[in-house]
């Protein structure tokens, strides 16, 4: 029933979203690229001209680079089984009959509101500061020797602190999909005999594959850009380089520009792979 | 149908769901309980819980002694800014791709969503140097600018799934009972609108408000927002517990009760419909 009229009228009122992102992201993507074949530091002669693939090699032959795709992939997958795995229980969990239901929500919800920094750094010092941290307390408490938890401990420590950041965000979402989870089915199964464990491996699960997934596949966009809880916790350093940070550091921290850029090439290469799939479920979604 | 729950069964289910809720709700508690104490009080071993002498005295030291009121005002003008500039480029987007779809509709939904995905820090330098070039470093403005083009997928996304839901009937209806198209847009869509319009308003000032990159990255002492706020207090004063829960609790606070009323829109916003 559109007409033509109205068809470049629509035209019209996409156009400025749509130039605005082609720009946003084709401006630094070809910067970025460009960079990446030239020796450039701003700090020490400045644009050196071209130097083909060097800085692609040189940033994966680099010391730091194997230790920082471990730590992304450590960061990364720890991360997602904690708040998964959790996120399942405590969705079920909240989706039975309870007096309070919506304040206990509230509850769970509420860190994922907190900013990265703020939980980086209340954490970092109040909790798990090796003096007086509430932790320290704790294990004084037990007669155990405090412990500086972000540097003998750092991966797991910003593990927690990431996972505490989006557990909220994994069980809000697995809740949503519980809440649609034919509630005759269940209880065809339990009145057929099945036990808890069959009826959840067997009903619930499936049913939630779908929420898992793009639970997995949104976190995992966002753990592998994250920056934030690093960077004021560590600074990168025992052990939390992330590859994130690693170009950070390459690129503002030492200003070798060329080398960051190569890096980041990686790193948009690497997104783009996760992101396929993501696209692949929500386009589904669309038709 | 409903079950019949034994008292029992939800007694249980009540406690076990409440300890969980407070001990994932503890830090955020603490911090706000800290905020109220002194600095000796704050870092007493064994710890106080609730029994102690409360005071207000930390907010207004954070307040004098660190200028807080302008970093407030940066984030409540970046985030602000970037939403209200973000919903009048994406409502004419949205509106067009829901009521007049064409082939490409759906591609071009995917591409600008394709676009949320770029990792920041592999455009960090390119946006860094294009900064400098035209003086937005440590700008309220440029950062508005770079949080709106941030979330403007999510905003279009979110408007698109909303406007998808109004009934393209009731517009026959209206236009059948004489309606023309400034009283139809006026009468009988905006008001349909609306809800998803502010939905999508409170996540993304949400988003903005706590986005942590661009924000440290670009900014120095006179744009920066409260999360650049927090990270300079990473030392020394950091080891003031009661004056860094202060802090955290002003910059924290808006966002959770605003928060608290988005659940729902968080869903959406952020599975991009893909989760219902």
């Amino acid at each position: 029933m559109a007409t033509k009229a109205s068809r470049s009228a629509a035209r019209a009122m996409m156009a400025p979203a749509v130039v605005l992102l082609l720009g946003w992201m084709l401006v630094p993507l070809i910067m970025t690229l460009w960079f990446s074949f030239r020796t450039y530091l701003p700090l020490r002669g400045g644009d050196q001209g071209w130097t083909g693939f060097d800085n692609y090699v040189r940033f994966v032959t680099s010391s730091s680079f194997w230790p920082a795709i471990s730590t992304t992939l450590i960061l990364l997958i720890g991360v997602l089984v904690i708040t998964i795995v959790l996120g399942v229980l405590l969705a079920i969990l909240l989706d039975q009959p309870m007096w309070g239901q919506g304040v206990v929500r509230i509850l769970v919800i509420a860190p994922f509101f907190v900013m990265p920094t703020v939980s980086a750094l209340v954490w970092k010092n109040i909790f798990m500061d090796p003096t007086n941290g509430l932790f320290a307390h704790l294990w004084k408490f037990f007669g155990a020797e405090p412990v500086s938890w972000l540097s003998d401990a750092a991966m797991p420590s910003i593990i927690l602190i990431v996972s505490w950041q989006w557990l909220p965000f994994a069980t809000l979402i697995l809740l949503t999909a519980i809440q649609s989870l034919d509630g005759e089915q269940m209880e065809a199964a339990e009145m057929d005999g099945a036990s808890v464990l069959s009826r959840f491996f067997f009903i619930a699960l499936p049913h939630l594959s779908r929420a898992i997934t793009i639970v997995i596949l949104i976190q995992t966009i966002f753990l592998l850009a994250i920056f934030a809880e690093i960077f004021v916790t560590t600074g990168g350093a025992f052990g939390t380089r992330t590859l994130s940070y690693l170009i950070f550091q390459r690129v503002l921290e030492s200003q070798n520009i060329g080398l960051g850029s190569a890096g980041g090439v990686y790193a948009i290469i690497l997104a783009n792979i996760v992101a396929i799939f993501l696209m692949r479920i929500v386009g589904k979604n669309l038709d | 149908m409903a079950r019949a729950v034994t008292n029992q069964r939800k007694a249980i289910n009540t406690a076990a769901a409440w300890i969980i809720g407070l001990l994932i709700f503890f830090p955020i508690l603490w911090t706000i309980l800290t905020s109220f104490k002194t600095e000796a009080q704050a870092i007493s071993d064994p710890p106080v819980f609730l029994f102690f002498q409360w005071t207000t005295e930390n907010y207004s030291t954070v307040m004098e002694r660190s200028n807080y009121g302008r970093f407030l005002w940066n984030s409540i003008f970046i985030a602000g800014g970037s939403t209200i500039l973000g919903l009048i480029i994406a409502i004419p987007a949205a509106w067009s791709m829901a009521f007049v779809p064409s082939r490409r509709t759906k591609d071009i939904l995917l591409w600008m969503l394709s676009t949320k995905m770029l990792p920041a820090v592999g455009v960090l330098y390119p946006i860094y140097l294009l900064f400098i070039q035209f003086g937005l470093l440590d700008n309220v403005y440029g950062l508005t600018f770079i949080l709106m083009l941030i979330n403007l997928p999510i905003i279009v996304w979110m408007l698109y799934t909303y406007f998808r839901e109004i009934p393209g009937e009731i517009l026959e209806a209206a236009r059948m009972d004489g309606a023309n198209l400034k009283s139809e847009i006026l009468y009988v869509l905006t008001p349909m609108a609306i809800p998803g319009i502010a939905s999508t308003m409170l996540l993304n000032f949400i988003l903005a408000w706590n986005e942590a990159f661009w924000t440290l990255n670009l900014t120095a002492a006179k744009a920066a927002p409260l999360t650049a706020f927090i990270a300079s207090y990473s030392s020394p004063e950091g080891l003031f517990y009661a004056k860094l829960s202060a802090a955290s609790t002003m910059a924290i606070a808006p966002i959770l009760i605003m928060g608290w009323f988005s659940q729902k829109q968080l869903v959406r916003g952020l599975t991009f419909g893909a989760v219902k």
